[in-house]
């Protein structure tokens, strides 16, 4: 049994994420309202937000996790909803203590009973630099060595759209630096959706980012940083947009005048 | 090496403080009798004890076996099945609430003087330890292992025998240990109430004959052989789990 995007039935595709009304929250408390949103096919985007503004529940409930109470997320544009066409990638690297690198990589296939391509994983080992620790279980691994094998894991399931909930933050800044150019590398093919808490990395990584403002009601506040990824956040022309970011962190400026600045 | 020599030293220093009070304030030996007789007596009837101790062992042996299946399939069921929990969590707590020594009359005369009776004592001190350090392993699991899961498209099932079941396996061994330890209490209780062999039964005759000694040769083959117990199944469940990062708890000062 294959499933439908699985290995040469993959093609880079011309569809992104599409999110739109959406309302979500529990019983008492709503946490979105009306929310709409567009990913660009084939490019990084990145959610941006302080801690606690629902960052991770937004992003679960793009990958299918959490029911929000009414509004739909969508790939591209056919009407087709997301289930079984994310892959998801979280800050922890989830990797089961108990297998190999290389069982953790092929953890999809056994979870869905397949054989795994057992080439494949080997040929994603070695792209993520991490061949020579193909039979050594998570707890022999430093932190980057696994968010290295959580990368493979992702790329294993050969799905258009990636979500990624601040997967680099655990990491110290060189290993972060390295795993940032390395997943944009090999993840150039799909839509991938990042939150993050770090304006250096959306700048970085994101060709569009969004900024995550709460109030009464979690709204998203675009912007467009010139030049394409990988940008270097330090590039004086990206310091007008860095600091409009860290503006509308703090709520220093409204949505509005944020956006005339920036446009 | 040293990690054997150490118990050892103190061991032998405990005997020497022993003999040596017995010997000092020369008490009688129906009251405390020396290590030495103790020793030579444990020698003289080997072979009884021996007798004894198989009876007594395959007692701790059984119920372990039917003490941690019967927990883990309350685990598993109190984890998987909502409704379950809700009536046989307060069953379990009222069990372990009762004292299960006072069980032991009871079980005795139903079952009669052989073995059941003592297998069904050690069962039901296993029982508890084992189903809820299992239950507790079972609801932890790591949340985002789960979300993982269900994204690559696992059913519940395969999320629960790949992922759920290995990742309580740690609580689960934890539960197993403490039963290691508790399973002879079991066994040794059901003997004194109503017996006809096992090192329990013996050590109640001997005392009853005033051969102190002999009394403390049983308790001393009880010890060895529960401390074994404990050591070898200890051993298997970190086979077991040899996955699981060893935290040395004095390394976090």
């Amino acid at each position: 049994m294959k499933v439908p995007n699985s290995e040469s039935g993959f093609a880079p595709t011309s569809v992104g994420l599409r999110v739109r009304d959406m309302r979500l929250g529990w019983d008492s408390k709503i946490l979105v309202e009306g929310l709409s949103f567009d990913a660009a096919p084939n490019s990084w985007t990145c959610l941006l937000g302080e801690s606690g503004v629902g960052k991770s529940t937004l992003l679960r409930t793009f990958a299918g996790l959490v029911h929000p109470i009414s509004g739909s997320v969508f790939e591209g544009t056919d009407s087709e909803t997301v289930i079984g066409r994310v892959a998801y990638m979280a800050q922890q690297d989830l990797l089961l203590p108990w297998l190999t690198a290389t069982e953790n990589v092929a953890l999809g296939a056994r979870l869905r009973r397949e054989t795994p391509d057992l080439a494949k994983v080997t040929d994603l080992l070695h792209r993520t630099g991490i061949s020579d620790r193909a039979d050594a279980r998570p707890g022999e691994l430093s932190g980057g060595e696994r968010q290295r094998v959580a990368l493979a894991r992702t790329l294993m399931e050969e799905r258009p759209i990636v979500l990624m909930d601040e997967p680099f933050s655990a990491l110290d800044a060189i290993t972060r630096t390295q795993l940032q150019d390395l997943a944009y590398e090999l993840l150039q093919d799909r839509t991938v959706v990042m939150v993050t808490h770090d304006p250096f990395e959306a700048l970085r990584l994101g060709a569009a980012i969004y900024v995550i403002q709460t109030g009464n009601n979690v709204h998203l506040v675009p912007l467009i940083p010139p030049g394409t990824p990988l940008r270097d956040p330090t590039d004086p022309a990206l310091r007008s947009i860095y600091h409009a970011i860290i503006a509308a962190l703090s709520h220093r400026e409204s949505a509005s005048a944020l956006r005339a600045r920036t446009s | 090496m040293m990690k054997i020599l150490r118990p050892m030293v103190v061991f032998t220093g405990i005997l020497m403080v022993w003999q040596l009070v017995v010997w000092l304030f020369d008490i009688a030996p129906f009251i405390l009798p020396g290590p030495i007789s103790v020793i030579t007596v444990a020698i003289e009837r080997a072979d009884t004890l021996v007798g004894h101790a198989g009876v007594t062992l395959s007692e701790i042996l059984l119920g372990l076996l039917f003490g941690t299946i019967l927990g883990v399939g309350s685990a598993l069921i109190m984890a998987y099945f909502r409704q379950a929990r809700s009536w046989l969590l307060p069953v379990l707590v009222v069990s372990q609430a009762a004292p299960v020594f006072a069980l032991a009359p009871v079980l005795v005369l139903w079952f009669g003087y052989g073995i059941a009776p003592k297998v069904g004592m050690a069962t039901l001190i296993i029982y508890f330890p084992v189903t809820a350090a299992f239950y507790d392993g079972l609801r932890r699991t790591e949340a985002g292992w789960v979300d993982l899961a269900r994204t690559m498209g696992a059913s519940k099932a395969t999320i629960l025998r790949q992922i759920r079941l290995p990742a309580a396996l740690p609580a689960f061994a934890s539960g197993v240990r403490v039963a290691a330890a508790v399973a002879p209490i079991g066994a040794v209780v059901g003997e004194w109430v109503g017996s006809s062999a096992g090192l329990g039964y013996y050590m109640l005759l001997m005392n009853g004959r005033v051969q102190t000694a002999a009394m403390f040769a049983a308790l001393f083959v009880l010890a060895i052989m529960s401390v074994c117990i404990y050591f070898l199944i200890d051993a298997a469940l970190r086979r077991l789990i040899a996955w699981q990062p060893e935290a040395d708890p004095a390394s976090f000062n």
